[in-house]
């Protein structure tokens, strides 16, 4: 083998483990190394099991050598999982202080499902606490570095999985994206990330945030990893009233899809103020590349927009204040020490618990719902989520796909956005599929100096497929996604050594 | 519903929070804050709302709220018993427990 295995994309990494070129133990081995060397400087991983991994790694290679049950496309191929996803070897803290040592007593269907199709779970991603954030600052457990530029954000909230795929620690992991917190670390990190249509994947054991915006994704670093990892986590699952029942097509056979007579819509709100010029410069380019390749550009127009970011903030907020009421300090998650009644306990067990930022939310949406408010806030915003949905449905009689920028900039500095608004226009080109149910991806399309750039495409209703089949189109006549963060480019001497007695 | 505490708004309009608003809604959430907190919370929500209170200029009149993307609606399953008997593994998890009972401080004198 001429590249190191952790420079294999997931694809490659499956290809030569049927081949017998490499073993599922040499995989979780050298990743494990790599996790064990650069994870200090990242913090991108919470939780790493290495024992379970490499006991898992052993069975998937006892299957790959045709005993016990049959492979399937991922046997033997290394991942993590948000630590948003329950999983039963491993805590699930959602980035929070009230879940720090939880241990679930049940499986995140996405955990199971990837686990059945023979992943090795190296370990569990940092993310912004509860999934609210932009820029993984919120985690209780510390920020995660940018590998492209450590003084910089990888995004959030998925973005300890952005940063351990980027870095190369394992080549892909699980996200979960509300307003975009799988887009926007994979636009910030130089991935290829997809949130599948509400629906799609299984929430059930994915802790909930806002449950009508939640789903969960891949983020690998290519559309072919996209495809073969949301082949395996979406389908119907009986334990999400929402799941839907639809048939999950073969998304791998998808990727081939001719781009001429394609038409994609570009719509002119995600071109105004506010737009970084070196990210519109990158998509612009990668706009007209799909041009080249045969799509036809169409100008179109999505009115409302420009209230997606105000139509989100109540909704969301909303639903959360409702949803984490759960944690009370009485059946599961963290307690106050010594609580005089039971007001005190509650209080005390989620003001200690809970971060600034998930304080913030659960009043905004407290608030929202509150007598004499809620037709004001939370039946208006549900109003105008209608009127955005109307405009996509209105485009989509036009084109086919929609494509944009994933994010105003590039990834910002630690730090960087203060204010809590400031922060919440980081979704400004995301929210919109979100409040919609749409598919959309990011894919990265360019570079603002040293920080990738990210193309978005949003679909309609269950168009994955046709979504993933642009993106590949796109990287097979781009090299965006193959570039790789300097500082973390290299095996170390060991990692090569390792894999020199490996092959030996 | 629950009642903020905070007066209605006059004609819809969003109104500054103030410190005792914050503290009646945190009051709801049961979330503890102190004079400092509850301060600088009403600033932040203050700015939140400026930010949503764009969406009165939007005219929704005669538009059905959406609830839901993809107006999915609830499926019914077949009334069987599909749980198991999970307590011990459930309670494991718990701050506090007894004789398969959640402790919490007493409640009735």
């Amino acid at each position: 083998m001429s590249a190191a295995l952790h420079e294999m994309t997931l694809a490659m990494q499956a290809r030569a483990l049927a081949g017998g070129a490499c073993s599922a133990v040499e995989l979780a081995e050298h990743h494990l190394a790599r996790v064990e060397r650069l994870n200090g400087t990242l913090n991108a991983l919470l939780a790493v099991g290495a024992d379970e991994a490499l006991a898992a790694a052993r069975d998937a290679d006892a299957r790959l050598a045709g005993k016990g049950e049959a492979p399937g496309p991922l046997t033997g191929v290394p991942i993590v999982h948000k630590d948003i996803f329950c999983t039963s070897a491993l805590p699930t803290t959602c980035g929070s202080r009230m879940l720090d040592g939880y241990v679930s007593p049940f499986e995140a269907t996405v955990v199971k499902r990837l686990r059945e199709a023979g992943t090795v779970l190296l370990g569990k991603a940092n993310m912004d606490e509860f999934a609210m954030g932009s820029s993984n600052e919120n985690s209780f457990f510390g920020p995660v570095a940018n590998p492209w530029d450590t003084s910089c954000v990888p995004g959030g909230s998925s973005g300890g999985s952005a940063a351990a795929v980027a870095a190369r620690l394992v080549p892909a992991a699980t996200g979960t994206d509300t307003g975009g917190s799988i887009r926007q670390p994979a636009a910030f990190c130089g991935l290829t990330g997809l949130k599948p249509t509400y629906g799609r994947v299984s929430r059930h054991g994915m802790i909930a945030f806002a449950s009508s915006l939640d789903q969960g994704g891949p983020l690998a670093r290519t559309a072919e990893d996209c495809a073969h990892l949301l082949r395996a986590m979406a389908g119907f699952d009986p334990h999400d009233a929402t799941s839907s029942t639809r048939e999950v097509p073969d998304y791998a056979a998808h990727l081939e899809l001719p781009l001429a007579g394609l038409r994609i819509g570009v719509p002119r709100e995600f071109f105004a103020e506010g737009l970084d010029t070196t990210v519109g410069d990158a998509v612009h380019a990668a706009l007209g590349e799909l041009e080249r390749g045969g799509a036809t550009l169409v100008d179109v127009s999505l009115p409302h927009q420009r209230h997606g970011i105000a139509a989100y903030y109540i909704v969301a907020p909303a639903e959360a204040s409702s949803n984490l009421s759960r944690f009370d300090g009485v059946r599961f998650g963290y307690r106050c020490d010594d609580p005089a009644d039971m007001e005190d306990l509650y209080e005390r067990s989620r003001t200690e618990g809970f971060g600034p930022e998930v304080k913030r939310r659960i009043l905004i949406g407290t608030y929202a719902l509150s007598a004499g408010y809620y037709d004001a806030y939370y039946r208006k915003a549900m109003q105008v989520r209608r009127l955005i949905s109307d405009d996509f449905a209105r485009a989509f009689t036009e084109v086919d796909v929609i494509a944009g920028p994933t994010t105003p900039t590039p990834a910002f500095a630690h730090g960087a956005m203060d204010d809590p608004i400031a922060m919440y226009l980081n979704d400004l080109y995301t929210v919109s599929a979100s409040l919609c149910g749409l598919p959309a991806m990011s894919l990265p399309c360019g570079f603002a100096g040293a920080l990738p750039v990210g193309l978005q495409l949003i679909g309609q209703p269950f168009d994955e497929g046709r979504l993933l089949g642009v993106a590949h189109r796109l990287q097979a006549s781009s090299d965006w996604h193959e570039r790789v963060p300097e500082a973390f480019e290299r095996a170390s001497d060991t990692e090569r050594q390792g894999e020199e007695r490996a092959r030996s | 519903m629950l009642d903020s505490g905070a007066d209605p708004p006059p004609d819809g309009a969003p109104v500054a929070l103030d410190s005792d608003d914050v503290k009646a809604i945190a009051h709801l959430a049961r979330i503890g804050l102190d004079e400092d907190s509850r301060r600088r919370l009403a600033a932040d929500l203050n700015t939140v709302l400026e930010l949503v209170a764009e969406l009165e200029s939007v005219d929704t009149s005669g538009v059905e709220p959406m609830a839901h993307p993809l107006e999915a609606t609830l499926r019914l399953r077949d009334d069987i018993v599909t749980e198991r008997d999970r307590c011990v593994a459930l309670q494991a998890i718990a701050p506090e427990v007894e004789g398969g009972y959640f402790l919490v401080p007493r409640v009735i004198e």
